[in-house]
């Protein structure tokens, strides 16, 4: 299946949990939201995603 | 520290913002600094307790964050909303901040257009009032309005950060009389956020009344931005101090200090 992380796209395996998309990445500062909607850490290994999902992946930099 | 900073503190009350004592009235923001390394400097020279920071797609080669500096000062994060222009994008971007900070604190902003980067009113408040009931603590950055600072006070924001000036302009306090008006009117701690330059501004905002001064270009960009932190940090002190001290009356000519009787022929 094909997604858009954070506006490219980006093949994944059918079923593909957000837990294991961002797996690579800090877990301290960083959120996710899936079609325009925050998905809480606590929902992250259930939490699937499919064909054309819009992926937001955020964290903290510097900033007024 | 130096005797005369600790007395100075001392005469001073702590900033309370939506129940939580904090002990500088400088919050600063991160943005602008040329490396990490001399923004963590200079937010020690600062002195501020609560700090400013964006949200921004995951860069996965970036080395060192922000929050790493954060962390090790043990200086608090407020998440903010710049670069949104409507109160969606802002209350998805508050969202994902809280999530991925762990805090419901909140610097609201949403701007009207690139050029000005002047707050938009009516999407302030709608987002406001959204992320209000969502249980944030909402600081908005808003216009010299006060007839918009005491909208937003009603929607229940926990601060209200009125611009001296547009951000990272430097033009100081552009418009002092609407400052003061917010400031009488406001039972909420008022921000002056944006525009300021150089010191004295800082601690003209303070002088105005304002419970903090917020900045961030006007130290991060300043040609030595730990200098600028600890001119900032006296500035803020010294504005405060003098507000509660009670300045002379404005006189159109001269009254002597020195007593006229008693003097030779």
């Amino acid at each position: 299946m094909q997604i858009e992380l954070n506006g490219q796209p980006r093949e994944l395996p059918e079923g593909t949990s957000v837990a294991e998309l961002i797996a690579d990445l800090p877990h301290r500062g960083v959120a996710v939201a899936v079609d325009g909607v925050v998905v809480p850490r606590s929902r992250h290994d259930q939490e699937r995603l499919t064909d054309g999902a819009r992926v937001e992946v955020v964290t903290a930099v510097q900033g007024g | 520290m130096a005797e005369a900073t600790l007395q100075a503190e001392r005469l001073d009350d702590p900033l309370v913002v939506a129940g939580r004592e904090l002990g500088s009235r400088l919050v600063m923001g991160t943005g602008g600094a040329p490396s990490l390394e001399v923004l963590e400097r200079a937010l020690v020279a600062s002195g501020t307790e609560l700090t400013t920071v964006a949200l921004r797609r995951v860069d996965p080669g970036a080395r060192g964050t922000v929050l790493e500096v954060l962390d090790r000062l043990g200086i608090a994060v407020l998440p903010n909303t710049a670069g949104c222009f409507t109160a969606a994008e802002a209350v998805l971007t508050a969202q994902l901040g809280r999530e991925a900070l762990g805090t419901d604190w909140v610097k609201l902003e949403v701007i009207a257009d690139e050029v000005t980067l002047l707050p938009d009113p009516v999407e302030t408040l709608e987002a406001a009032e959204r992320l209000v009931a969502d249980g944030f603590v909402v600081l908005p950055y808003t216009n010299d309005d006060p007839v918009l600072a005491r909208r937003l006070e009603d929607a229940g924001c926990a601060a209200v950060m009125p611009l001296g000036a547009p951000i990272g302009s430097g033009l100081g306090i552009r418009n002092p009389h609407n400052i003061e008006m917010i400031v009488e009117r406001a039972t909420v701690p008022v921000v002056l956020d944006a525009g300021i330059g150089t010191a004295s501004e800082a601690a003209l905002a303070m002088e105005l009344g304002c419970d903090a001064v917020l900045l961030a270009s006007a130290v991060t960009r300043a040609h030595d931005p730990v200098r600028m932190a600890t001119a900032m940090r006296h500035a803020v002190q010294a504005g405060r101090l003098a507000a509660g001290a009670g300045r002379i009356p404005v006189r159109r000519y001269a009254e002597a200090s020195s007593a006229m009787e008693g003097r030779i022929d």
